[in-house]
């Protein structure tokens, strides 16, 4: 039940009396129950008492707020005012934030109700949900699988129908990917866009703050409500936030230039597996979709690809082993010795990679190629409106089959890590299944391109 | 000693000045934290907690370019903030969001009677909470107050110009009165909110230099700085190299003892605030900061010398002191009208050393026509009890001919002791002086 309501449909219903918050909200709890001992996607879960009353509350309303009496959750990074938020991590096991993030208070002002928080690699860590120090979440479509991340939880909370739809975060491919491995849409806003305020962080040049739906309407009007600038986090854009859900009218994409870098496909590549055969042939036959809507399709190149994997893994643990100093446990949380093996891997080289002597060979050098792969997406968009990419290279991978060799699983980030070096925006979108496995691709583009990816992913998905 | 080093006091100094901004350096939380209940003035952001970000203080940066205009520094067109990582209670982040290679203001001046002292930068960071030890049940602990943590600080480092610790005093003093001119710094060494390091040795190309820490009044700087340089030169005649340390000095012993051993160079891992986007300032900004810059004791100076005829010696006292300097603005105005000049009125407000914190310019100017009704200003008078006074205060005598100057106010005060306040004091000091002289 409710397994495919949307919120944009959800909202219908509720403003025509046809549906109310309490049945919504209720529903979610019964999936929470029923599915997340198996799951294992939901951290926390707000006190059933306090939900009921809060969807009782927004039917007495006439749902005239944006997110009237939405059932959401919140990837566990996310500071959630007297509601435990972990980041995964034993160390924060029993922390609960005194404050929300701006995310957080925007989506409650539009109404949104948080039914509770997500499991997800520890601190963002990771790509498959593995690294979380509460254990894997399984992957909503087949339990042997992992469900991808860092927002693990996120996403298979909404496969599952614990929420409308979830929050997450982006460093590196953390909302494009899990919501690829389950069959939704993820948005990675472009840097600036969305408040960091109050999410922990993860590495802050790279951070974005995005969300994970079954549609590319619902993600246009998440964005709508938590996108602009913030006071409160310096980085934010001082740019207009257009209204996403009203710019979703194109049917066609006649006019549209979609760019394919052969350095994404099968060639050429040194450092990184090449892509799966079936999931080439799915990644192939949607480019074909696009061409068929009436899109031109060219080629674009963007030689530092491999590179931008190698900056990437560079410069994420060198802020990473600073945002973690703070986790000594002398004012909150546990100690040091419950940090795990790959919040300390990160540690450990960004440490090394920060530290005199070496600073410049590794994170100097790594800001110049930074600059680099900036300049190949700039040139690569005089070229096209946007770039279309896989997600990853391999469908979901079998919990455990990267275990003991994580530079295997940094690998597979080379579709997700470049678009976060240069701060773009990119929106995954389901693209099929391999042996009954969903698997995705992305479309990419210029910074504050999100109005134009959802209007042609919208067309894409033929919502 | 070895030879061909040139051995001279060398020394530069550190200076931190806590901005008198409202709010902190990163965030709304007020800024004045002397004195307030512990931990009553904080947030998520000066806190530390997760996922908080700072936001800079904009008139933080402004002030930190006023004061850097105000020294003669050159005004960074791209500055950035860099955080600087090390472990410690009082720092909440595990890094302090300082300034590393692109300070805000670097180069300049500023003129001492013993020369120009050359400014390295003038860089703005965060202040750090404060730890205190003390008892609890019993029980040794350790507690943080965070009221001060991300309070917006300045810090004014030097050339290693100084070569004296009379002309690093001087220096300390000085800066002192441009910041309070600025009216950015309360720069209150008693309550903390300006604190001096000094590095001393007896010459760069020596190998060591000693930091010197704990130098909370303007006395304790000359002393210890005196100590240092004594105890490193007994060092350096035995033939050895002092140790490279930090060094703080005491006031119950009047010593300097080490704190820890600085042989290699702390490793900071500095790296770019990512959290906050470089600042740019056009020619036009840097412009109108500059247009807002009060007159500066240096040149106010002047200006009393050249045009209100004051003597050198009292415009530099006046200026040194801002109460003192607007009190005797306010008493010029009002005796405006009267026959009392700007010379004389400067005359008897340095050297009668009336409480100007008891007195208001009124009551003063009023004294002042009073005291110029009954004043004696009969020289043969006056020269008698001249005469007593150096025969009273010989040591007074000796001090001022091996040029303590200051030994003068013993010998005015007892004239005007003697003549109940009624000696012309500008009268007597001239007469004082010209018997010192002469004989």
């Amino acid at each position: 039940m409710f397994s495919d309501l949307t919120i944009v449909s959800a909202i219908d219903l509720l403003r025509k009396r046809k549906l109310s918050s309490l049945e919504l909200i209720k529903n979610c709890l019964e999936n929470i129950r029923k599915k997340n001992a198996q799951y294992n996607v939901v951290l926390s879960v707000v006190d059933e008492e306090v939900l009921l009353k809060e969807a009782g509350e927004a039917d007495k309303t006439d749902f005239s707020l944006p997110l009237s009496g939405i059932p959401l959750i919140h990837k566990d990074l996310f500071s959630t005012a007297n509601i435990r938020t972990t980041a995964g991590s034993k160390v924060l096991n029993s922390y609960s934030p005194v404050y929300d993030a701006t995310v957080v208070r925007r989506l409650k002002e539009a109404g949104a109700i948080i039914v509770g928080k997500a499991n997800e690699d520890a601190w963002g860590h990771g790509s498959s949900g593995e690294n979380s120090d509460f254990g894997p979440t399984l992957n909503a479509y087949d339990k042997s699988r992992v469900a991808g991340g860092s927002s693990s939880g996120s996403a298979v909370a909404v496969a599952l129908g614990m929420c409308l739809a979830s929050t997450g975060t982006d460093t590196g491919g953390s909302i494009r990917v899990p919501a690829a491995f389950n069959n939704l849409v993820g948005l990675k806003p472009s840097y600036g866009r969305v408040s960091r305020y109050g999410i922990i962080a993860m590495a802050s040049s790279l951070d974005s703050i995005g969300h994970i739906t079954k549609t590319v309407a619902d993600s246009a009007l998440l964005l709508s409500v938590t996108a602009g600038k913030d006071p409160y986090d310096a980085t934010t854009l001082d740019k207009k936030v257009p209204n996403y859900p009203q710019l979703l009218k194109r049917k066609d994409l006649k006019g549209i230039k979609i760019g394919v870098p052969p350095e994404y496909l099968n060639v050429g590549r040194k450092v990184t597996p090449g892509m799966d055969k079936k999931l080439e042939q799915i990644t192939e036959s949607s480019l074909q979709k696009f061409k068929m809507l009436g899109a031109e399709i060219v080629e674009v190149h963007l030689p530092y690809t491999e590179p931008a994997l190698e900056t990437y893994y560079v410069l994420v643990p060198s802020e990473v082993s600073s945002n973690l100093s703070r986790y000594d446990g002398v004012r909150y949380g546990n100690d040091r010795t419950n940090f795990g093996d790959e919040a300390k891997r990160r540690i450990m080289i960004g440490t090394y990679s920060l530290s005199s002597g070496y600073y410049d060979a590794y994170y100097k050098t790594a800001q110049k190629v930074r600059t680099l792969v900036c300049k190949d997406f700039e040139k690569a968009f005089m070229q096209a409106d946007v770039i279309f990419a896989p997600v990853t290279p391999t469908p979901p991978p079998t919990i455990g089959e990267h275990t003991g060799n994580p530079l295997s699983l940094y690998l597979s980030d080379i579709y997700t890590v470049p678009i976060n070096l240069a701060g773009l925006a990119a929106l995954s979108l389901p693209a099929g299944f391999v042996d009954n496995l969903p698997v995705g691709i992305q479309l990419i583009g210029p910074q504050l391109s999100e109005r134009k990816l959802f209007q042609i992913g919208k067309s894409y998905l033929q919502e | 000693m070895k030879s061909k080093v040139r051995y001279e006091p060398t020394i530069g100094l550190e200076i931190h000045c806590e901005l008198r901004t409202n709010s902190k350096m990163f965030c709304g939380c007020p800024a004045n934290h002397f004195g307030k209940t512990p931990n009553t003035q904080t947030c998520p952001v000066c806190l530390g907690l997760p996922g908080a970000l700072p936001v800079p203080n904009r008139k933080a940066v402004e002030w930190t370019i006023m004061v850097g205009l105000a020294l003669n520094s050159t005004i960074n067109p791209e500055s950035k903030f860099d955080r600087k990582h090390y472990f410690y209670p009082d720092l909440p982040k595990g890094y302090q969001i300082s300034q590393y290679d692109e300070p805000l203001c670097f180069g300049g001046f500023l003129a001492t009677s013993s020369g120009k002292v050359g400014i390295t930068r003038v860089h703005l960071e965060e202040d750090t909470g404060k730890l205190q030890h003390t008892q609890l049940d019993g029980q040794k602990v350790s507690l943080v107050d965070f009221n001060r943590s991300g309070v917006a600080l300045i810090e004014i480092v030097t050339d290693p110009d100084i070569h004296s610790a009379s002309q690093a005093k001087e220096y300390s003093q000085k800066l002192q009165n441009i910041i309070r001119f600025l009216g950015v710094s309360d720069c209150d060494m008693e309550k903390g909110s300006m604190r001096l390091e000094a590095n001393i040795s007896w010459g760069l190309g020596l190998g060591y230099k000693v930091e010197v820490k704990n130098l909370n009044s303007f006395r304790f700087v000359e002393k210890a700085i005196d100590y240092e340089l004594k105890r490193q030169k007994q060092i350096l005649e035995t033939g050895e190299t002092p140790r490279q340390e930090t060094r703080g000095w005491s006031e119950k012993t009047n010593t300097t003892m080490t704190q820890r051993y600085k042989e290699t160079a702390a490793d900071y891992r500095y790296f770019p605030e990512p959290d906050i986007p470089p600042m740019e300032f056009s020619k036009e900004f840097i412009a109108r900061i500059r247009k807002t810059l009060p007159e500066l004791p240096q040149t106010l100076v002047e200006r009393l010398v050249k045009q209100l005829k004051v003597r050198g010696d009292y415009a530099e006292i006046l200026v040194s002191d801002k109460n003192l300097l607007s009190f005797f603005e306010k008493a010029l105005e009002i005796a405006g009208k009267s026959q009392i000049g700007a010379d004389v009125l400067a005359g008897y407000l340095v050297n009668s050393k009336v409480d100007i914190a008891k007195t208001s310019p009124e009551i003063f100017i009023s004294l002042l026509h009073k005291q110029k009704s009954e004043k004696v200003s009969d020289i043969s008078l006056i020269d008698t009890w001249v005469k007593e006074a150096l025969e009273n205060f010989p040591d007074a005598v000796t001090d001022f001919k091996q040029g303590k100057t200051n030994a003068i106010s013993a010998l005015i005060g007892y004239v005007m002791k003697v003549s109940k306040g009624k000696a012309d004091a500008v009268l007597a000091r001239d007469m004082i002086e010209k018997s010192l002289k002469k004989s």
